[in-house]
């Protein structure tokens, strides 16, 4: 079993750190094996960013995405580069808000999910840069390959002190709209 | 013992810290640095964890300084450690050699990127495979060694302790900016799980008198340490073996690189590791090391199942370098390929240890992406 | 002042075997290396508990002679390497014996750094105006227009004044002297190794077969008549303009302070890290 997940956004969206808490949910709490990396540039905020997850349940040669299962994409740039890459039939978590421009003839092999989650996270969670953990929730629920519980641990292992309460509430969030859109209701 | 980390664990950490906590829980207790991408998280790290193990983390003003600082640690009985990149790498080949030559157990740390020069500050690379083992000028010999994955930079960073410590010698763990950077899933053992070795210490006032003897016939001295009234005198000029400067006697030298260089080479079987994959009956063998064995890894799997017979060999140690497994493969295999991110730095040494029994061909990447299976893939079916 | 013989210090602390050293006739180390053996016999410290490091030149050769443990190291990195056994073993006492060249030239940004940090060794500089080992090169403290192998029209570069840069970087005491100021060389010199943190005594020390040829002082008495020449008492020089110290040596004692050392701020460090992260002592 080799899953590959590929988030894409912009600097300051938490791209980073949703890949860094799902392969710790992984790693550390599933019993699976993981491995996070990421491109780096020399600036440390703004910019593009993506980061790459694989798991699998024995332990992982290549270490990047060859062809994501996944992809959670964030920004009209990280759709644009990296929605070619997706595996046909994979699940792919969209910024809906952010992502004007779609590409109907690549998503139709597609499992699509697109929700405007920056404004939700604002609205019903009550902070907008909750968004990477809402979506994180999204992710656990409609993908299925992390349980709620492991999530939940290794977003408090992450986040920063004093943050815990709000980042649960985005997770939950994330969890019930991913309960939702898999019955259909979204 | 209260470590500053879990213990006895799993854990998802970077390469870089998944090194600092290895080196703490391998006795390390003096770190000098500077602060260089893609290394500084283990300085980092040493910053937080040192001063909560009654260890030192030091800034130094500059590399030289730091391999110097941790040497001098070194003479006075702590296992000490430096990490770099590329650039600090260069300019701490001065003092390697004065290592070498005084036969100070130390670890170096190069988490390669691209050069020559800043070159790709953030990028992987492994052009510094020949500096690492040649960099430092005279005849000579040490041990480098290479992970390919988080829980290798872990497992190695306490062999390259071993190691030092083992053999009087400074070891070099060259990993580079991928695996310094990645996380990955890594046991945390507990610490009494840990074997660990130290160096061998003299056991009498006469012992001492021989810093730089074989007086065991093992080729490695006992090291009096400094502050044990042993009054020792280390220098990085040619010396007999209780340390005097001889600096025209052509004997005296001889005997001493030969013996510091034997150290090492004698003992191949004992430093050398490597892994196998599928290799048995490979007609076609990749030898890969680092982060670039896990792409060669895959693409051998890729191709076995294509009915392709594939085969790879991981290098785990750089150097001592095993010339003779080479020719053995050599004699089997139809072809060899060498996959690295450089222009060919193994892979010379692949072809000296083919001895012309079977071709050696290079599969070289650069500019900072790892290979990908396929590109492995590519370069093979090209020549088929 | 008592005296003990030169032969009584000889025996004590010079190890046989290595000598005779490499020292030219009318060299100004060994009484250098005289005024640091006979500090450390006042003081009555253990040969055991001091370590000698060293860099590259002749006065670097000085730790090989000593029967004491030494690191004779890389031209200009003594100071990093004594960072190391300091800060490891802050038990050991640190001596640091190194010419002009290897201190202010390849090794300034070391000495710099270990007088910033306030490191708690001393560092008994010979200051030749030359590099002496490898044929009389000039030096960064060579006064202009003196002549070097490397300056045969002599030096057009302004000098370094070693002392006044580790005033200036943050040393607790700091002097200059000749090697003929023998009572003050080694008081001066008793008083910077019982004195933590950063502390460095100048040596102006004749080198007559390397600088002195090249510069019509071919013998040590030459050299003496020199440094009365351009040496100023610093009482003296107190109370004189600029323009008359242009080109003058002021000898005496700089500095002497009492700032925490290096070893010392460590371990309020280590206190205070172990009390944010709960690590108190006495848990374990």
């Amino acid at each position: 079993m080799r899953k590959e997940v590929l988030i894409g956004g912009f600097g300051g969206q938490g791209v980073i750190l949703a890949s860094v808490i799902l392969g710790r949910a992984i790693a550390v709490y599933e019993g699976l094996y993981a491995v996070q990396t990421q491109a780096y540039g020399p600036e440390s905020r703004g910019g593009a960013s993506r980061s790459e997850v694989v798991i699998s349940d024995e332990p992982i040669d290549y270490p990047k995405a060859l062809a994501p299962d996944y992809a959670i994409l964030l920004s009209q740039e990280a759709y644009n580069k990296y929605l070619p890459l997706v595996k046909e039939g994979g699940i792919i978590i969209l910024e809906k808000d952010l992502i004007p421009h779609r590409n109907s003839e690549l998503e139709k092999k597609l499992k699509v999910y697109a929700l405007p989650f920056t404004e939700i996270a604002e609205e019903e969670v009550g902070l907008s840069l909750t968004m990477n953990i809402l979506v994180l929730g999204f992710f656990a629920k409609v993908s299925g390959i992390v349980s709620e519980e492991s999530i939940k641990k290794a977003v408090l292992d992450s986040v920063p002190r004093g943050t815990e309460a709000i980042n649960t509430r985005a997770l939950e969030k994330g969890f019930e709209l991913g309960e939702k859109a898999l019955k259909g209701q979204i | 013992m209260k470590y500053p980390f879990p213990v006895g664990t799993n854990d998802f950490i970077q390469g870089d810290e998944a090194i600092a906590r290895a080196a703490i829980l391998a006795g390390c207790r003096f770190y000098a640095g500077y602060p260089i991408t893609p290394a500084s998280e283990i300085f980092e790290a040493m910053s937080l964890y040192m001063p909560l193990v009654d260890g030192v983390s030091i800034q130094m003003e500059d590399e030289i300084a730091s391999i110097a600082a941790i040497i001098g640690a070194s003479w006075t009985g702590v296992k000490a450690m430096t990490a770099t990149s590329g650039p600090g790498f260069s300019l701490m080949m001065e003092n390697l050699g004065y290592a070498i030559m005084t036969e100070t157990p130390i670890v170096i740390v190069d988490v390669q990127r691209s050069g020559p020069s800043t070159g790709q500050p953030t990028l992987a690379a492994q052009g510094d495979v020949m500096q690492a083992i040649w960099g430092t000028h005279g005849d000579h010999s040490l041990i480098v060694l290479s992970p390919a994955t988080v829980q290798e930079a872990f497992d190695m960073t306490i062999k390259a302790f071993n190691l030092a410590e083992k053999y009087r010698t400074p070891v070099v763990l060259l990993t580079d900016a991928e695996v310094g950077h990645m996380r990955e899933k890594v046991n945390i053992p507990n610490p009494d799980e840990i074997e660990l070795l130290y160096r061998k210490l003299p056991q009498s006032d006469e012992e001492a008198k021989f810093p730089f003897g074989d007086i065991h016939g093992d080729l490695i001295p006992p090291m009096p340490i400094f502050g044990k009234g042993y009054r020792t005198y280390v220098t990085g000029l040619t010396h007999d073996e209780r340390g005097k400067p001889k600096t025209v006697e052509s004997e005296i030298h001889e005997k001493l690189i030969k013996r510091i260089v034997a150290k090492i080479e004698n003992n191949k079987k004992d430093i050398i590791e490597y892994e196998t994959y599928d290799l048995d009956d490979a007609e076609i063998v990749i030898i890969s090391y680092g982060i670039v064995a896990r792409s060669a890894e895959r693409a051998v799997k890729i191709l076995r199942k294509e009915g392709i017979k594939a085969g790879l060999l991981k290098l785990n140690v750089l150097w001592p370098f095993d010339f003779e497994l080479i020719e053995e493969i050599a004699e089997q295999a139809k072809k060899i390929y060498v996959a690295e991110m450089n222009l060919g730095q193994v892979y010379h040494m692949v072809k000296e240890g083919a001895n012309g029994k079977t071709e050696v061909e290079l599969i070289s990447k650069i500019g900072g992406e790892i290979h990908t299976p396929y590109d492995i893939i590519g370069e093979i079916k090209r020549g088929l | 002042m008592y005296l003990k013989s030169s032969y009584e210090i000889r025996d004590k602390y010079l190890r046989k075997d290595m000598l005779p050293t490499i020292f030219c006739p009318g060299c100004g180390i060994g009484s250098v290396l005289q005024f640091t053996l006979r500090a450390i016999d006042e003081l009555g410290w253990s040969q055991d508990e001091v370590v000698w490091v060293s860099g590259i030149g002749c006065s670097s050769r000085v730790p090989g002679y000593v029967d004491f443990d030494g690191l004779h190291t890389t031209h200009g990195r003594a100071l990093a390497f004594a960072t190391g056994i300091k800060m490891a073993n802050p038990d050991l006492k640190v001596i640091v014996f190194a010419g002009d060249g290897d201190i202010a030239a390849i090794g300034g940004n070391h000495f710099i750094h270990a007088v910033r940090r306030n490191l708690d060794v001393t560092v008994i500089l010979i200051n030749n105006f030359t590099y002496g080992m490898t044929g009389g090169q000039v030096a960064p403290t060579t006064l202009k227009g003196l002549r070097g192998t490397t300056a045969p029209y002599g030096s057009f570069e302004n000098p370094f004044d070693i002392a006044q840069l580790a005033v200036a970087s943050g040393a607790n005491y700091v002097a200059r002297w000749t090697v003929f100021n023998y009572v003050q060389g080694i008081k001066s010199v008793k008083k910077a190794l019982q004195k933590k943190g950063f502390t460095l005594v100048e040596f102006l020390s004749p080198c007559p077969i390397s600088f002195g040829r090249r510069n019509r002082m071919k013998t040590a008495p030459e050299l003496i008549k020199w440094y009365q020449q351009i040496t100023i008492p610093i009482s003296k020089a107190k109370n004189m303009p600029p323009e008359e110290l242009e080109g003058k040596i002021v000898i005496g004692e700089f500095v002497d302070r009492d700032r925490p050392s290096l070893e010392e701020e460590y371990e309020r460090l280590k206190k205070r890290a172990k009390q944010m992260m709960g690590f108190e002592e006495g848990e374990e």
